[in-house]
Parts: structure tokens; sequence; C-alpha cells
């Protein structure tokens, strides 16, 4: 074994062993707070989650507005893709981790998932909260060629391509949490939600409001979208269970709804 | 104020119980169709990974290819290492107690890296392809390319240099494969060991290494940039399990177990939280 061992370099954690266990922690420090001394009963889970990633703690605004978007996002509901993955995992009895990690998968993508977060936050960048800016940023979005792992989506990040209007949850969320008054992102999206609709051709979705509160928290794209699949997971869970208990003969096969267009037909004995 | 209509939920409302596919479908307790063939005749005598790469491209390909892919994936790809990142959590799987499927799950998504792995696999393809384009059609020269893609990239093309290691032991080994398979006289393959040579003349670090070689090979039997990137998906799994397996089967948690004073914690000093 080599003389210096090699260590994880952190600005996050830190550990005082036990006198007698160099494997247990007698003292854990999360930014130079005590987390079992000092912060626990003392803060509350948003707050440590605003540390962890921030390392800061978070003003009562800025706790209240990530305590916000987390509520809106908790349960995305049983329609929706990463839910729907969970509940698979939930009715053929896989294990609780699959069902979170089948959430996961779905939960990331381009279209209502991670991936879209981070692609409205670089459109956002883009716009600049100017107009004329926004409508290049679009044009560009929509003819970039760029060949990366993601599929190909066709509409415009934070907008749903299949809106008829924004729908009452987006827009109740989308008040209470430009009202509480952290950064200028919301309160502009606010304003403009309308004109930007127009330059879309279509409605503001969840995926837009998350992304442009994780804005004005002032979070990076690669945390945002961090804390975006974070945050959708307690729904996936919770609809996870109860379909486990309800098992699969109550739960959509879509049994007559597959059409094959190419089938060669029984072959012949 | 831009007035574009909103194109509203009809096709939703069309799709609702309406999934038309030519992928394949299950008949329930008769037959199963795969891409237009039927799985328990006409599919019956292919491999697994004919069938794989079927599934995938839509097309069957000969067998010295299909030995290639297989072989490759061999030699390239199921190292029994816990130490690689991906491997390395399935190895922590293992040691967790925890199961087989989840250690392997959880290692082939972390394989999609960057700089190894599902992104970088996908980006090899894409810089070969793209490059012979370029040299064969709009008449550039090699040294132009490499050049501006070492530019724009800030880095060097996909498919050259390595992490922890210039040199890569798989290279001669899966030169060897293509030569045994008589494949080894393909344009990407010919472009990609010319792109080695002119890096190595400009002192760039940067060999072909096995992503690179595997997709210009790859590349030259008509795989596509994201073809190759799905059907190297599973290529990993054979060292995953190997390191799975190895972990559970030794006492829990001893997998390179880390004291406290493994953590070198640079951050705020001492102190108190204030409501």
């Amino acid at each position: 074994m080599s003389e210096k061992k090699e260590v994880i370099h952190t600005k996050i954690w830190n550990e005082t062993p036990e006198s007698d266990n160099p494997f247990a922690a007698a003292v854990c420090e999360c930014a130079g707070f005590d987390v079992y001394g000092d912060l626990l009963g003392k803060i509350s889970w948003i707050e440590y989650l605003y540390l962890l990633f921030k390392l800061e703690p978070p003003s009562k605004e800025q706790a209240r507005l990530l305590e916000g978007i987390a509520v809106a996002i908790a349960n995305p509901g049983p329609r929706d893709l990463s839910v729907r993955a969970a509940m698979n995992g939930g009715v053929g009895g896989s294990l609780s981790a699959s069902c979170l990690m089948a959430a996961l998968g779905p939960g990331a993508g381009a279209f209502g998932g991670g991936h879209e977060v981070t692609s409205f936050m670089a459109l956002w960048n883009r716009g600049e909260r100017d107009l004329e800016k926004w409508r290049e940023a679009v044009t560009e979005h929509l003819n970039s060629e760029v060949v990366e792992v993601w599929p190909e989506t066709t509409h415009i990040p934070g907008f749903d391509p299949y809106g008829a209007s924004c729908s009452n949850v987006v827009l109740q969320t989308l008040k209470y949490l430009a009202d509480i008054g952290v950064g200028e992102s919301l309160v502009w999206l606010e304003t403009n939600r309308l004109k930007l609709e127009g330059v879309a051709a279509s409605p503001l979705t969840m995926v837009g409001v998350a992304a442009a509160t994780f804005i004005d928290l002032e979070f990076n794209a690669d945390q945002a979208e961090m804390l975006f699949l974070l945050l959708r997971l307690p729904g996936a869970a919770a609809h996870a269970l109860e379909q486990k208990e309800h098992g699969w003969r109550k739960y959509p096969f879509f049994g007559d709804g597959l059409t094959l267009t190419d089938d060669p037909g029984p072959v012949a004995e | 104020m831009d007035k574009k209509k909103m194109s509203g939920p009809q096709e939703l409302l069309d799709r609702e119980d309406n999934w038309v596919t030519d992928r394949g479908a299950w008949f329930v307790g008769e037959r199963v169709v795969l891409r237009g063939h039927d799985m328990f005749s006409e599919l019956f005598d292919r491999s697994w990974v004919e069938i794989w790469y079927f599934s995938i491209t839509g097309r069957f390909f000969l067998k010295n290819q299909i030995d290639l892919f297989q072989r490759l994936w061999v030699i390239c790809t199921s190292y029994p290492e816990p130490r690689i990142w991906n491997n390395r959590v399935a190895a922590l799987t293992g040691t967790a107690r925890s199961t087989a499927m989840l250690g392997l799950a959880a290692g082939t998504a972390v394989s999609e890296g960057k700089i190894y792995g599902g992104q970088a696999n996908l980006g090899s393809v894409e810089f070969i392809v793209r490059a012979r384009d370029l040299i064969k059609n709009n008449g550039l020269t090699l040294g132009e390319v490499v050049e501006s893609e070492i530019k724009t990239s800030r880095g060097f093309p996909t498919g050259f240099g390595r992490p922890i290691i210039n040199n890569d032991e798989r290279v001669p080994h899966a030169l060897r494969l293509a030569k045994e398979l008589g494949l080894d006289d393909g344009e990407h393959l010919k472009l990609a060991l010319e792109i080695e040579q002119f890096l190595e003349r400009k002192r760039y670090r940067a060999k072909l290494n096995i992503g690179g070689l595997t997709a210009a090979l790859c590349a030259d039997q008509g795989i596509s940039a994201k073809e190759f990137y799905y059907a190297a998906g599973v290529i990993y799994s054979a060292g995953m399990m190997a390191c799975y397996t190895d972990a559970a089967e030794k006492p829990a948690g001893t997998f390179f177990p880390l004291s406290c004073e493994r953590i070198d914690y640079e951050g705020t000093s001492r102190r108190e939280w204030e409501n």
C-alpha cells in the first residue's frame, strides 16, 4: 500500500473519527456546521438541502422559494411519464430502488424531465430577459444540430407542444413563487408569459417555472438538473407503492391499444 | 406580439390507447414479432448478438461482422476491473449487499460517461464519419479537420487520448481481430490511423483509443453514431458482473473502505447556525 493515501477532496463534508474506530464518525460537519450537534433540530430539510448545494445558509425568502418549488414538483401525478415508470416497477413487484431508478429514466428526459430544465436555462441565458433576444434564441434552438446522447426534440424547452393554454396549476405556482420576490426571473416570466408563449406557440409548463426558480436561486444548470430529478421522486415513490398494493390486474395494460404495421402473420407449422 | 396558434392536445387525443408501431409485438399466448420477423421461426436460430443489432438497426449483418462486434465487446469492454468507475458502482453495490440487477443497472447508467462509455462512443463515430465526409466531399485536408476539431472542442477529437494513460493496450488486439475477420480495410479505420499519425507528428499526446478504433471499425460496417451508442449500452456488463459477484461474496462493506481521514475537507471552518 502506498505511503500517501488517496483522499476525497470536498468543501461539503468533514468528519472527526471516534477515538476507537477510524471508520466511525464522532462529528460530521456540513460546510462548517456541526450536523448532529448544531443543525439537527435547528434547520428545516429544505434549508439543509440548500446548504448542501450552496455551502451557505439560505435567506428566509430563498428557503421559502426552494420549499415552494419542492412542494410544487414533489408529485407530478400518476399520468406523468416518470411516475408511470415508477408505477410499472410497483405493479410488477420490483424493488423500491428499481421504482426510483425507473422514475429517473424518463424523469431525466428532454421532454418534461431534468434535461429540459437545463435546456430552458440555456435558452433563458441567451434570451437575457429581452423578447427580441428570446425570439432569436428560440430560432437558434430549433435549428441547432448538436449530436448528443439526448434524443432530438422539436419543442421549445419549458413550453408544452401539446398545450392549448397555460394550465391553472402552472399559473398558481408561478404567481406564488414570483410573489416571494427572490431574483427577477420569475417576475419577468410572469409579466411576459403571454408574449413568450406567443413566440413558442405553446404554453408555459411547470418545467419552465422550476427552471426559472432555480435561476432566481442562483443554482447553476447542473445543480438545477440534479434538484429537479431529486425533488420529483417523492410522488414517484408514493405512487409506485400504491400500485404495488393494487397489483398489475388493476393497472392499465393498453390491451387493445397497440397496432402492428409490419406483421408477417401466423407462420404455418 | 406573436400570435401563433397553439397546437393543442389533438396529437395526444389521437394517440390515446393507440400506439402504432413497426418494431414488434407480443400476440398473447401465440407468437412474437420483431421488426416484421417471427421470433419462433424466422429468428429462432439467430444469436442474441444478432438480435441485439437487428433490434437496434433493423438490419442483419454478415457472420464476420457479428463476430467482429461481439469479440470487440469481449476484448475491449469486459474488463473485470473494479477500480474503473462504472465497474466500481457494481462492486460497491455488491459490497453493500444490494442486488445484482441494481448494480448492473446503476453501473450501466454510469457507463454513459463523457470521458469514456456512452457519450464518448457516440462522439467517436460522429467525429470519424464527419471527418471522412469533410475530407472526401468537402475537400478539406486531414490536418484542417483535426486542427479545427481541437480548436472547437478545446480537446482532442473524440476517440483519441485516454484518461489515466495515453497508450491503449487493446488497440493491437482489436486490429489483429479485424485483420483475422477480413474487416481491416475500411475507409474510417484507415482515416483513424492516419489521424493518429498526424497527432503524433504534431506531438499531441493523444493516440487512437479503443473507443475511436471500434467506432471506426463499426462505421465501416455501416453502423451510425446513434446505432453504435445504442449497441454499446450493454458491452460493459460482463466485467461488471465479475466485480459485483466478487464484492458480494466477500465480507460486507470491505470493498476499498474509507476511514474518516480519507476525507480532505477544503471548506469553510467551523461555525454555528444562526436562526
